[in-house]
């Protein structure tokens, strides 16, 4: 019997959603202690009526009653008798609701500082965030923490719901002051959409109908943002990414390689590349139990079948041909501490990238987070919910996006080798700089050394500016030479030149001010990590 | 004509229990699939038949029998597991029965305990399992909602809820040491009635004992036991004819029907739609007390 034989086929409307259905969304809570998250959350299920009677019963009977007045709805989301108890949040908690329009799933993570591993591991699959704060205090610390953390893990969508607006008269002076205090913090945010909604969580004002005690709020209610709320990235629309997590071979003639698709698309005949190894192929065959697609996208599991005999394993990645997924052995990454032995700098730990698994050493850290401050520090470890940026050095190479470009493949977590407990989470932000490396440089390797990116600057028309312009350069350590040859900007270089030659200058300094030319030299070479990796594609 | 690139809810589902189920076979050596004979069993393992296509799933199914089920549930499991070649093991807490373990005299916590419980760590001890695939999902129960997908659970098989480890993205922390366990959830995100509607769509087989019949009964408070051999009458109980069918399956003391006329699984459907209490109410054993499945799970439940 061979399985291969006639494969029967199906179509993929035999997967897709029919016209009006829109995608599941997924929410993360996060609020300071007491701040009524978990109150909001019960309301979101009492007013859609995801609360079943026998559940609320119980909630009626039990001996527990800490709302100020009707039945306490915390306690339909505070699962453990431990929470019950102490009337906190321990461990986030999934929750099911749906409307007419749409289905939600709910991590609700705990606030207080002690459980911020919780709140990471809630916003990493999110597509929205909602951020409590409480109507009588500020924009306390733990909201700047909880929207950055957010942010962080990909979060694009962020909902303030300023709560307890009943205990302040709902008082639009206050509303407007909590809104101006989360300003500085939002402008550090880039790419995030913001709302604010003024909410009683307790007696249901603004969460699913507008409410007449807020008049002079003109937007809409809570529940109608998360229904309109459009899921952070189409990840169909990134580059092809197959994580292969088994090889299925039941006979001698079939051997395919089954995973989810973290993101793109796939058709059968595509040229792919196996990663690490780089060997090409064409995608002969999209396998499911239903019948073999022509196509698929992501996040459907397939068992893919390769036009070539290829030495493919658990841990490698297939990636479209056309756009290659890095791969390197040493990163900078983002990484969130979760466990109360620090990380130290010099140590080694596991990295588990989904099914790929490798060891790695953490080279150094190259600052923490001051998420208060919003500012970086020196530090030599990490420890519980401490956020830095590290360097590891992986004994096998990782196969990634950074984590701003592609959630699915840009996340790893860090794992110890002994107690086998997961210790932290990492987002990799670029592929370090290696000076051990070996062959021509790429482009990108030598803008991240660099830090910029060449230009050639001509100063025919002012030539007396030339030696302000070179000193203003050198003094931000940028790359600058004065020669009679435009084309060393290919090698990242700054070239200064008097008199026209052939080609086009990036830069013609006129006979303005120093001040002027030094800006448009600024915005014509990229400046800065970050502003590189952001705009890498327009290299 | 624009292809939309959106799967639908039930495929979303299916696509991440698939890659749960594969990451199980591929981090642990000898892991088992505990078999209950319900709906959500069912459907855990037509998904495993999808997830290792066109090869067979690579780890047997581990049913604890109590000896209280109904007969029905034992003449499906025998005929279903034989039709898709699945290997079936059964253990059963012979120790316990043979020392008188039963409802009528030990009360239902204190049996449930001995026979599912204890019989299930023990179970999975004897099978030295490392894994132990579940069809719990978070919408059943509080503590249920606060479960990992891979649930870590200590040599004694215990579960620490305070001391879980962080699950992001979907990548799951499957390592473990020898003699530890990790209980896995492929059905985490689904929902009851997901569950049902899945069972429609892919047309999967379930116990009868789901589909309402007229069925011999005895009314007990708010509960419809089926008259079944080994169930004892209380004094002024008197067997009743009722239209009825089963929302869970488990032992014939424990698990009572409720008054239904759905027949099909369509209505099955529609009356879970208008249905506003929850499925376990009907299991006697998870209402013992407040906070009766969290301790009952720490202790190893599923």
């Amino acid at each position: 019997m061979s399985i291969a034989a006639q494969p029967k086929t199906v179509t993929l409307d035999h997967f897709t959603a029919s016209g009006d259905e829109l995608p599941l969304l997924r929410i993360s809570t996060a609020g300071s202690v007491d701040d009524g998250k978990s109150t909001l959350i019960g309301r979101l299920l009492f007013d859609t009526k995801a609360i079943l009677e026998d559940h609320l019963d119980d909630v009626k009977n039990s001996k527990v009653n800490r709302a100020s007045r009707g039945i306490d709805l915390s306690l339909l989301t505070d699962g453990l008798r431990a929470e019950r108890e102490q009337g906190i949040t321990i461990d986030v908690a999934y929750r099911y609701f749906s409307t007419a329009r749409r289905k939600f799933i709910v991590a609700d993570t705990p606030g207080h500082e002690q459980y911020t591993r919780n709140m990471a591991t809630g916003a990493s699959t999110s597509d929205l965030a909602v951020i409590l704060i409480d109507a009588r205090k500020r924009f306390l610390e733990q909201s700047k923490r909880h929207a950055f953390i957010s942010w962080l893990l990909g979060v694009r969508t962020l909902v303030f719901a300023i709560n307890k607006m009943d205990l302040v008269d709902f008082s639009r002076q206050i509303f407007a002051q909590i809104r101006e205090q989360s300003n500085t913090l939002l402008s550090l945010l880039d790419g995030v959409q913001v709302h604010f909604i003024p909410v009683s969580a307790l007696d249901g004002d603004n969460i699913v109908t507008k409410s007449s005690r807020t008049p002079w709020y003109d937007g809409p209610p809570l529940l109608e943002i998360l229904e309109a709320a459009q899921p952070g990235v189409d990840v169909t629309a990134l580059p092809l990414r197959f994580p292969v997590q088994t090889v299925i071979r039941p006979d001698s003639d079939f051997r395919g390689f089954a995973g989810q698709i973290a993101s793109g698309r796939l058709r059968v005949g595509e040229e792919v590349t196996a990663l690490p190894g780089g060997q090409k192929s064409r995608v002969a065959r999209i396998v499911t139990f239903d019948g073999d697609l022509d196509e698929a996208f992501a996040p459907m599991s397939v068992n893919l079948v390769l036009a070539d005999e290829r030495d493919i394993a658990r841990g490698d990645m297939i990636v479209t041909a056309s756009k290659e997924a890095s791969q390197a052995q040493t990163v900078e990454a983002t990484v969130v501490w979760m466990n109360e032995e620090p990380l130290v700098a010099g140590r080694s730990y596991l990295i588990h990238q989904g099914p790929r698994v490798v060891s790695a050493r953490v080279s150094r850290i190259l600052h923490r987070w001051d998420v208060e401050k919003l500012e970086t520090r020196d530090t030599s470890s990490l420890s519980l919910n401490e956020i830095g940026v590290l360097e590891i050095e992986a004994s096998e190479p990782l196969l990634f996006d950074p984590y701003r470009e592609n959630r699915a493949t840009g996340g790893f977590i860090v794992v110890h080798r002994i107690s086998n407990l997961t210790l932290g989470a990492g987002l990799i932000e670029r592929k370090s700089l290696n000076v051990s490396g070996r062959g021509p440089l790429l482009p990108e390797e030598r803008l991240q050394l660099r830090g910029h990116s060449g230009a050639w600057v001509d100063l025919s028309q002012a030539h007396e500016l030339i030696d302000a312009v070179e000193r203003a350069l050198l003094t931000e350590h940028l790359h600058v030479v004065r020669t009679e040859q435009p084309e060393l900007r290919r090698f990242g270089l700054i070239v200064l030149t008097l008199g026209y030659h052939q080609g086009t200058p990036d830069v013609v300094v006129d006979r303005s001010d120093l001040h002027s030319a030094i800006v448009a030299i600024r915005a014509s070479t990229i400046l800065g990590a970050l502003h590189v990796f952001g705009e890498r594609e327009g290299i | 004509m624009s292809q939309s690139f959106v799967l639908s809810h039930l495929r979303a589902l299916e696509a991440e229990s698939i890659h749960i189920l594969r990451e199980t076979a591929s981090q642990f050596c000898n892991p088992v699939l505990l078999y209950s004979i319900g709906k959500d069993s069912s459907v855990l393992v037509h998904l495993a038949r999808k997830a290792f296509y066109p090869g067979k799933f690579p780890f047997p199914l581990l049913h604890i029998d109590t000896t209280y089920e109904y007969p029905e549930m034992i003449e499906f499991r025998d005929r279903f597991t034989n039709e898709i070649g699945a290997e079936l093991r059964v253990y059963t807490n012979q120790d316990a029965i043979n020392a008188g373990a039963n409802p009528y005299n030990l009360g239902t916590a204190k049996c449930c305990h001995l026979l599912r419980t204890s019989a299930l760590v023990a179970g999975l001890r004897e099978g030295n399992y490392d894994a132990a695939i579940g069809g719990g999902r978070r919408d059943e129960e509080k503590s249920r909602a606060k479960e990992r997908v891979f649930s870590f659970r200590d040599r004694a098989g215990r579960w620490e809820p305070r001391n879980q480890r962080p699950e992001l993205w979907n990548f799951y922390n499957g390592a473990v040491n020898p003699g530890e366990s990790i209980r896995v959830f492929p059905l985490s995100n689904w929902t009851e009635i997901d569950v049902w509607r899945y069972i429609e769509l892919e047309n999967i087989p379930v116990v009868p004992l789901y589909f309402a019949k007229p069925r011999e009964v005895i009314v007990r408070g708010q509960t419809l036991i089926p008259l079944q051999s080994n169930v004892k009458l209380l004094s002024g109980e008197q067997p009743e004819m009722i239209c009825c069918r089963m929302r869970t399956l488990g032992c014939t003391p424990c698990s009572g029907a409720i008054r239904s006329e759905a027949g099909t699984t369509r209505s099955i459907i529609e009356e879970i739609i208008s249905f506003r209490r929850s499925e376990r109410e009907n299991r006697l054993i998870d209402h013992d007390q407040e906070g009766s499945m969290e301790l009952k799970k720490r202790e190893g439940y599923f």
